[in-house]
């Protein structure tokens, strides 16, 4: 595949060098250029760490400490993401891969204007652009995510909920970027602002072709704007395939339970159950498969974690392939 | 059978913006009734005035005008009236007291509100846990609340709120901080305890889905006021208001294929103060719009009914 734009093989990381708590254990996927990749997951699964050891914005306690991160531009040799330091990886974040943030009060400062927020971006990337230049491209950048030009001088706490999203997303898109990780952009917002924002993504993204890492616990959503999907649990991928093959077809018993999880808002009242129990502590997993004590299907095999074959990290899988 | 009568509630703020003053008003002239064994849903957008109806219902905010009757009668003194309205808060990690164990949270209550003595406290609040499938009940009433995860604390929220022996429960988004997967759950423990304990449910959320699921009927919230109502699935598939119709088209709905929303909403527009208070935003807004507003039935049902002139 010559479209993969971010290779990320067996990522792991730990939290804390005495005892580590595994966060996010040999996670892998290729994301294609132009692309809409969901991440769904719970709170404490590893989803938003993953996110950060992506743009290498992890800080200690957290480590990473093993797989390999590859981003290609068409044309361009492979960067190993990993093995970039100092001024090579700061100029390479940001420039290749963004990041919008949960809460956009706060990744915006409180005491800073919209225009010296996104300045600051330029300043930093692009210090040859003269005055005017900046001011030009903050306006334009304004534009582009549907909020007046006045709006520059605002400062963050005179914008709503939604326009403060709006310059988050302003702010990644400054150097237009291959790909833009997107941690829970819209959970703090409500349904109709959160629309808007996903239809303002969607029309972005047609419009400069950046690959979107969209992560979020809300699988309904994800299923909708998603072309590809991963659900993890517990630090691990549990099952990956097409937001359609998930949405018929959902394989892993914890994607049946989340997909089980909310009911429709349209089609027919069914007995909805969610799924008994809390997610794992990652500090005490047994090293099986960590779904085990919540699944309705666990069997003796459930004592080993299971691996992800064919999209799937179940043993009610592996055994029927072994059986066949 | 109990039932809690709403009429004509309003509440007021005033702000403070730079030394000057100006009125917010968070709840125009809302009338409605909760009815042992029904969930009334309450959903509208943030900053609709919503969770000011439930706290004014709980008596934590006091109204600026109209009534609340409990039974047909003004209600007496807070602690008569909150044993028999209750509350539970949307964020279980800021409603339970980090300094005190489980059981502490479940006794106060049963103490305070007479229902048990010293001696049997802990008792009652073994019973209380069982009732919200909160096991081993006697370890969890030893735990603190660090000690638990979100949708347990949401389980002892309940527990304390039914502590008093409430005839009404208020659910200010119950589940809206918890994990999808444990929602339902928590959605599930309440209903179950409505039918149980016949008990009259006002849930206030954000989320179409569950209110559809959850509620006998559902009111729809636009900057204060109550902009339709009526049996769930006739909310819900046969919106009236063009603000529900925006909000149905906007919640996430993997299983149906969106509509066109181009014509659901128009953008910008400075809030109106009069009238119809969504005409700038409405698709079909006309020059009358800015005149009062009725509420009138929808398609000649006694139930369902909608604040628009289009109707």
């Amino acid at each position: 595949m010559s479209d993969v734009v971010l290779s990320v093989q067996d990522l792991t990381v730990d939290y804390g060098l005495h005892d580590p708590v595994r966060a996010v254990r040999q996670v892998s996927f290729d994301l294609a250029r132009g692309e809409v990749l969901g991440i769904a997951g719970e709170s404490g699964c590893g989803k938003s760490t993953l996110a950060y050891a992506v743009t290498r914005l992890l800080r200690p306690p957290a480590r990473l400490t093993g797989g390999s991160i590859t981003f290609t531009r068409p044309g361009e040799d492979p960067v190993d993401v990993l093995s970039l330091e100092g001024d090579a990886l700061r100029a390479f974040r940001w420039r290749r891969i963004a990041m919008v943030f949960q809460s956009a009060m706060n990744s915006l400062n409180p005491v800073m204007t919209v225009r010296k927020q996104l300045a600051d971006v330029f300043a930093t990337h692009e210090p040859d652009l003269g005055r005017k230049a900046v001011e030009a491209r903050c306006e334009e950048l304004l534009d582009l995510v549907g909020i007046d030009r006045a709006r520059l001088s605002a400062y963050p706490h005179e914008l709503s909920g939604g326009m403060r999203q709006r310059v988050t997303i302003a702010m990644a898109l400054a150097l237009r970027p291959d790909v833009i990780v997107m941690d829970e952009p819209t959970t703090a917002l409500d349904v109709v602002v959160q629309r808007d924002i996903l239809d303002e993504i969607d029309r972005l993204r047609e419009l400069f072709g950046f690959a979107v890492v969209f992560i979020t616990h809300d699988l309904s959503l994800l299923l909708e704007i998603s072309d590809r999907l991963a659900v993890m649990y517990a630090g691990r991928f549990v099952e990956t395939g097409t937001s359609r093959q998930i949405l018929d077809n959902p394989q892993h018993p914890y994607t049946q339970g989340l997909l089980r999880s909310f009911p429709s808002l349209r089609g027919d009242r069914e007995a909805l159950r969610g799924i008994p129990g809390t997610p794992p502590d990652l500090a005490r997993l047994t090293g099986g498969c960590p779904f085990a004590p919540r699944c309705p299907h666990a069997f003796e095999p459930c004592t080993h974690e299971p691996e992800l074959l064919d999209g799937v990290a179940c043993h009610l899988f592996s055994s029927k392939a072994v059986a066949a | 059978m109990t039932t809690l009568d709403v009429e004509h509630l309003s509440k007021v703020f005033t702000v403070r913006d730079q030394g000057r003053r100006s009125r917010l008003t968070a709840v125009d002239d809302v009338s409605f009734s909760l009815r042992s064994g029904e969930t009334v849903a309450l959903v509208g957008e943030s900053g609709s005035g919503k969770s000011t109806i439930a706290r004014m219902l709980a008596r934590l905010t006091r109204p600026t005008s109209g009534r609340i009757l409990l039974d047909g009668r003004a209600p007496g003194p807070k602690r008569a009236y909150r044993g028999q309205v209750q509350m539970v808060f949307q964020d279980p990690f800021a409603s339970l007291n980090p300094a005190h164990s489980i059981g502490y949270h479940l006794r106060r209550p049963l103490l305070l509100h007479g229902r048990t003595r010293r001696a049997s406290a802990s008792d009652g609040a073994v019973d209380l846990l069982r009732r919200v499938n909160l096991t081993p009940p006697e370890q969890v009433a030893r735990r603190y609340p660090h000690e638990l995860s979100g949708g347990q604390r949401q389980r002892v929220a309940i527990a304390r709120a039914l502590a008093p022996g409430p005839r009404i429960l208020l659910a200010d988004e119950p589940v809206s901080m918890l994990d999808v997967s444990i929602r339902l759950e928590i959605l599930h423990l309440i209903d179950e305890l409505k039918r149980e304990e016949d008990l009259a449910v006002l849930y206030v959320t954000h989320d179409l889905a569950t209110a559809r699921y959850f509620a006998t009927s559902i009111m729809v919230m636009y900057r204060g006021q109550i902009v339709e109502s009526g049996p769930s699935d006739d909310v819900i598939l046969r919106p009236a208001h063009p603000y529900t119709q925006l909000l149905a088209a906007a919640a996430p709905d993997p299983a149906t294929v969106r509509p066109a929303r181009d014509s659901l909403v128009v953008r910008g527009g400075k809030p109106p103060a009069t009238g119809c208070l969504f005409r700038n935003r409405c698709p079909h807004a006309m020059p009358s719009c800015s005149s009062a507003v009725p509420t009138v039935a929808v398609g000649g049902s006694s139930s369902h009914s909608a604040r628009c002139l289009l109707l």
